[in-house]
């Protein structure tokens, strides 16, 4: 008789609970994996495809899904710590069949030899690049994110990729440059 | 409340923490009056002087300028311009080493003095009391003033705080080794420092004023004494002398007894500081109108044999201070060294061509003893010195291992950010450890990937708003398509009995333009067709009618093929026993025979509305066949689609023999009329492989001199030349490319066909007859 009130007991219990835990699950149902939004916050966001896939996102997904998280050049090692912390595993040196890690660098069209065949606008993934049909084409250095995506489809090969300039803005204190002027 | 002021004024201060006690050095300069120098050669002044932003350059190279003139104008809050120093000609606008740590080259005024020193008309506020507190904030912001302490912060922006001032705080401490420069101007200009500090307190209307000097100035708490007495709001008040006091939170905190937030401003405990330099120029700005042009600055060090204070014009570079206070080479040994500030927080130049810019309060140039140059930095022992030596209250070691160790996110743990960059844990530091230049290091990196951190958010946005843009834009393309297929099958319901050519065009639309082309091909040859048996007053029995023009066409083509052989193995391939071309001209044969019915029913309720039971019984009975036809004509299009294809490729060839054989005069204007009708684009096309195919006629003109001389003969060419120009100039450029090709080839096979095919031609033709009977 106790054995049965308790089996009882606890079953009552499971089914209250198991509603309880139903009823969560979709109360507080989450609509995209929370993991991929931190992995794509992670990412450099050039967009650029070195990782083989579409876009920062994608890569996200595929990391998320156990992909190699060595495979993104723009973010270099900083990333590649990121993510390993995230995802709970060693941090491995940049995988060099992707690319490897460079300065930062802005597209440049040399705006006398464009023909304005607008194919970089086309290209851009983040609508860095202004211009119309058979007008000048031009960069906005502010949105590039430097992804080379614009390179390849230009027809007359106008587009430079020129590294971002280090101002007093940006400069990061060297210590290895003991500024000491040789007088003989 | 009461009792701060009251213990200061009793003479007591409280503490900060750490803090050194560096030797001060300070009376190698300031025994003597500020000097002035002659002017230099040549000033450089840097557009950005200051923190914030830089100006925006209203002046060009060649501009005469005079002094005070604005050269830059402030485009942003948090910038101010900078002015001449004295008037003459703006020689360059270029980039020149800066007086940066990094001395990286940066947009440089370059300004050749004319010798006269000629200032602009200079317009003074002296009843600044009756002025809006907005338009004095102005004229500050005008004037190019920015904090002369040391970091440059534009002042305008700090006397325009919204927020109540309890404390005005006038920083005369001057803690660091050596620099004596706010020492002299205290001497000197107490009065008009004491004016400064009176429109500060106009403006910002604070409860207490304070001036705050280090005691081992006692001339100029003197002089600031005497200058402030009139006043019993201004406090002047001595501090102990302690390396870092003179820094904004060390200061509030030994006033005080309050510590500013960590991460907060010293407004956000009601307190405000300006540093007695400041005072002075917003006096100046104020009451002469002057902008800032000009500072004191302390050239100090046992290299120089004259050290003391000058007034240095903003853009004198360092080489002509050196001069002035003449630099001896020989305790150098080791090469030039200049310190641009003290030895604590001061940085190394680059070059001796660097400017004197607003923040700019000292040059040192020690001898090589004096100051040594930094031994090798040697492991840490973990003493902890550098822990009791900071005035912020962090713990530098740990600061120092995650900096090392770019664990920046552990450092800011350790508050990093709180580090004031004092130098004073290296200054204890007994392994030489540069300690500032790690936190520098980690701090420019932690904003640097902040700035990209933003920059990654805002790409995201754009990706990802481009990506939406794309999708809708699909999604438009999409509907649009829809729309037009709807509309297209509604017009189809409508007129059931519309041209079949055009529906077969209507079919192959969607697909690629070779099946245009082919449509355009069939619809040519229907109108061959239609041409023979232009009787078409037998509309009401359109079977017969197509069984004459087709039985017609045979006959000509029957001629055409006795005449003209090249011509021959392309209507041979129409005749082909295969079901396929049958089917083909079975499309064609229907497609005309329903134009024919749409004219006739469009012609007879008007013309013949006597008969309109007559045209509805047609009608309808064309109706009925629609559906089926329809699908026939497809299946048929499909086919007629391949055939026409190698169709165009013997007509080329044939068209090749034509022009060769004299008939282009013939050819030509029909080519013209086709042309006319084309859209430009395809007259191109056209014109080009015209062009083409002549330069090929040309060579083949030889090989086939005697067909071709057949062909001229021929009364038949002529009519069928034109047709086959139709059907020529409508296809594409690249199918013509093939066409010559495949025509090489098919002029072989061509000639073993013409036999073979013209004795099975009455049998083909017979089938159809009846095929189209049915």
């Amino acid at each position: 008789m106790t054995a049965a009130i308790a089996l009882i007991a606890v079953g009552i219990l499971a089914l209250v609970f198991g509603a309880i835990l139903g009823f969560a699950a979709i109360r507080f149902k989450v609509e995209s994996d929370p993991l991929v939004d931190q992995l794509d916050e992670v990412l450099p966001q050039t967009q650029c495809g070195q990782c083989g896939y579409p876009g920062c996102r994608p890569y996200a997904e595929a990391i998320a899904n156990g992909d190699d998280i060595n495979k993104c050049p723009p973010g270099g090692e900083a990333t590649i710590k990121k993510l390993a912390d995230m995802m709970g595993v060693e941090a491995v040196p940049l995988d060099a069949a992707h690319g490897e890690e460079d300065v930062t660098k802005v597209a440049y069209i040399r705006e006398d030899e464009c023909i304005g065949c607008t194919k970089c606008i086309v290209a851009c993934p983040v609508d860095a690049i202004v211009g119309a049909t058979r007008q000048m084409h031009t960069v906005i250095t502010d949105e590039c994110t430097g992804c080379d995506l614009c390179v390849a489809p230009c027809p007359v090969d106008c587009i430079d990729m020129i590294p971002v300039k280090q101002s007093a803005q940006n400069w990061r204190w060297d210590l290895n440059s003991i500024p000491i002027k040789e007088i003989s | 409340m009461h009792n701060v002021l009251e213990r200061l004024k009793s003479g007591r201060t409280w503490d900060f923490p750490g803090g050194v006690h560096p030797v001060d050095f300070k009376t190698i300069s300031n025994t003597t009056v500020i000097k002035r120098p002659s002017l230099p050669e040549c000033l450089y002044l840097t557009v950005k002087q200051h923190i914030g932003l830089e100006g925006q350059i209203i002046v060009a190279p060649g501009d005469k300028v005079l002094k005070g003139q604005a050269l830059t104008k402030n485009s942003h809050p948090l910038s101010v311009p900078v002015h001449a120093p004295t008037s003459g000609e703006v020689v360059a606008i270029a980039p020149h080493v800066s007086a940066h740590p990094s001395g990286i080259a940066e947009a440089t005024l370059q300004i050749k003095p004319d010798g006269e020193d000629k200032w602009i008309d200079l317009t003074p506020l002296t009843n600044y009391q009756s002025l809006p507190k907005p338009e004095l904030i102005e004229a500050i912001c005008s004037a190019g003033i920015a904090g002369m302490g040391g970091a440059g912060f534009p002042t305008h922006i700090k006397v325009g705080v919204q927020k109540e001032v309890e404390y005005l705080i006038i920083n005369g401490v001057e803690c660091e080794p050596y620099i004596t420069s706010d020492d002299r101007l205290m001497r000197e200009h107490a009065w008009q420092i004491r004016q400064g500090i009176d429109v500060l307190t106009h403006i910002l209307n604070p409860k207490h004023i304070i001036i705050a000097i280090e005691d081992n100035k006692p001339k100029a708490i003197e002089a600031m004494q005497v200058a402030c007495q009139e006043n019993r709001k201004y406090l002047v008040c001595s501090v102990p002398t302690k390396y870092p006091a003179g820094g904004e939170k060390q200061l509030i905190q030994m006033l005080l007894n309050k510590e500013v937030p960590s991460g907060g401003l010293p407004i956000d405990i009601g307190v405000l500081t300006h540093n007695v330099g400041t005072c002075y120029a917003i006096a100046d700005a104020v009451f002469s109108g002057k902008p800032l042009i000009e500072r004191v600055i302390t050239l100090t060090g046992k290299a120089l044999s004259k050290p003391g204070n000058v007034w240095a014009l903003l853009g004198t570079p360092m080489s002509h201070l050196l001069d002035f206070a003449e630099y001896d080479v020989k305790k150098q040994k080791r090469g030039q060294r200049l310190i641009m500030g003290g030895p604590m927080m001061g940085f190394s130049l680059r070059s001796d061509h660097v400017p004197v810019v607003k923040v700019s309060n000292c040059l040192l140039v020690p001898t090589d003893s004096e100051i040594p140059l930094t031994e090798a930095e040697q492991a840490c022992i973990r003493c902890g010195a550098c822990a009791d030596a900071c005035p912020a209250g962090l713990l530098p070691q740990q600061l120092y291992w995650h900096s090392k160790a770019k664990e920046l996110d552990k450092a800011q743990d350790y508050n990093l950010f709180d580090c004031i960059e004092c130098g004073a844990c290296a200054y204890v530091c007994p392994s030489q450890i540069p300690l500032v230049q790690y936190y520098r290091q980690a701090k420019a990196t932690i904003r640097e990937d902040e700035k990209e951190q933003i920059k990654a958010a805002k790409a995201k946005e754009r990706f990802e708003a481009r990506q939406a843009r794309l999708e809708r834009e699909k999604e438009a393309r999409e509907e649009k398509h829809r729309l037009a297929a709807e509309a297209r099958k509604k017009r189809a319901e409508a007129t059931p009995v519309k041209d079949t050519a055009d529906q077969i065009d209507d079919s192959v639309s969607e697909s690629d333009p070779k099946a245009k082309v082919a449509a355009a091909l069939a619809r040519a040859k229907a109108k061959k067709l239609q041409s023979a048996p232009s009787n078409t007053e037998s509309t009401e029995q359109p079977e017969k009618a197509q069984k004459s023009a087709a039985v017609q066409a045979a006959i000509a083509r029957a001629k055409a093929k006795k005449e003209q052989q090249a011509q021959q193995t392309a209507e041979a391939k129409e005749e082909t026993p295969s079901q396929k071309s049958a089917a083909v001209r079975a499309a064609i044969a229907r497609a005309k025979a329903k134009k024919e019915a749409a004219q006739q029913n469009l012609e007879k309720p008007t013309a013949e509305s006597n008969e309109p039971q007559d045209t509805s019984s047609q009608e309808l009975e064309v109706s009925e066949m629609t559906a089926e036809e329809k699908k026939k004509a497809r299946v048929a299009a499909a086919v007629a689609k391949a055939t026409a294809k190698k169709e165009a490729e013997r007509q080329e060839k044939e068209r090749s023999d034509n022009s060769v054989a004299g008939e282009q005069a013939h050819n030509e204007p029909a080519q013209e009329v086709e042309a006319s009708e084309m859209s430009a684009e395809e007259k191109k096309k056209a014109r080009v492989a015209a062009a083409v195919a002549k330069a090929k006629a040309k060579k083949e003109a030889e090989q086939q001199e005697k067909e071709s001389t057949d062909n001229s003969v021929s009364d038949e060419q002529s009519q069928s030349a034109p047709t086959q120009e139709v059907e020529v100039s409508e296809m594409t450029a690249e199918e013509k490319k093939k066409a010559r090709v495949a025509a090489a080839v098919a002029k072989a096979k061509a000639k073993k066909q013409a036999e073979r095919q013209a004795a099975q031609q009455n049998d083909i033709d017979n089938p159809e007859d009846k095929e189209l009977t049915e």
